[in-house]
């Protein structure tokens, strides 16, 4: 262990997260996890099973989705009507909330925020990214989406309506959108990895491989 | 279950400001938009969130705004557009606010 160099020194000390003091939310989240599993609704292990389920969700289901839409016109039209069963098609169970998809079209460009907390679709989409739950976004999507955009690389032009997705209740949004040009002689495969979830969320476009 | 407001009609959001959990955001109280489509009716989140059944079920609409009309100076595309999901409770037709 002590290969590279003698320890007779001291390093700097790096603290870690855990050395705050725990917070009134994260000792609340403690204490009601070990009062149910204490009283047997449910076990340790469902809740690390749980948790293992909600961390194996990947924007590469949502990816899988748009690109049979892209193929397939008949499957774009019942995505669009009911993301949740179109996903099961696929053996992608999105979960129990109803999920939709806004479809971009060269007129209109869709862009999904939750103003009020970080409202997501996990159940297709996993865990959002840390800069979907900051007030920076959560607050200038509304308010300037394009100049959001914009700093993201994603200048939408002026005679493209955006129209921002507030997800304040029950439903869960994502984006479907456009195919880009030159990408018909992609296979499915090759197209889903095109859409990242920047692309899900409307905060990207998809991109045609370079050449 | 019936709705009260049709697709296409023009509604206004309720300018109230109630203690609680609420799920209508502060920037479109007060605001008119109008009904892009009818979601269901689903548990009032104003009562869940409180351990109550939520019951009964309130009408959840997609209501859409103009940009131009929320933010004073606003300055992108004059076609641009907020959609929220609002609960029935929250919204009045828009003649009966004029009136």
């Amino acid at each position: 262990m002590t290969a590279h160099h003698p320890h007779d020194h001291p390093h700097p000390h790096q603290p870690d997260l855990e050395d705050r003091p725990y917070d009134h939310h994260q000792l609340m989240a403690e204490a009601v996890g070990e009062l149910l599993i204490e009283k047997g609704v449910f076990t340790a292990e469902d809740l690390r099973r749980t948790i293992e389920a909600i961390d194996a969700r990947s924007p590469a289901d949502g990816a899988r989705l748009v690109a049979r839409a892209w193929r397939d016109p008949a499957y774009r039209s019942r995505l669009l009507a009911d993301v949740n069963a179109a996903a099961a098609e696929l053996g992608v169970d999105a979960g129990a909330i109803p999920i939709r998809a806004l479809e971009n079209t060269t007129r209109l460009h869709n862009l999904v925020v939750c103003t009020l907390c970080s409202c997501y679709p996990r159940g297709l989409l996993g865990l959002p990214p840390d800069w979907y739950k900051e007030r920076a976004y959560r607050s200038r999507a509304v308010r300037e989406p394009r100049a959001v955009l914009a700093e993201l690389g994603t200048p939408i032009p002026d005679d493209v309506e955006i129209r921002v997705h507030d997800s304040t209740a029950d439903l869960r949004y994502i984006v479907l959108p456009l195919q880009p040009g030159g990408t018909d002689r992609l296979d499915e495969a090759a197209l889903a990895a095109l859409v990242t979830r920047d692309c899900l969320i409307g905060t990207a476009l998809p991109q045609a491989p370079q050449r | 279950m019936s709705a009260r407001f049709a697709t296409g009609a023009r509604v206004q959001v309720r300018r109230i400001f109630p203690p609680g959990h609420v799920r209508t955001p502060h920037y479109l109280r007060g605001h008119a938009g109008v009904v892009d489509s009818i979601l269901g009716h689903y548990a009032n989140p104003e009562e869940l969130a409180y351990g109550r059944d939520g019951l009964p079920r309130r009408a959840l609409y997609r209501v859409r705004f103009r940009q131009a009309e929320l933010w004073p100076g606003y300055g992108g595309a004059q076609d641009d557009s907020v959609v929220a999901d609002i609960y029935e409770h929250w919204l009045e037709p828009l003649e009966e606010v004029q009136a």
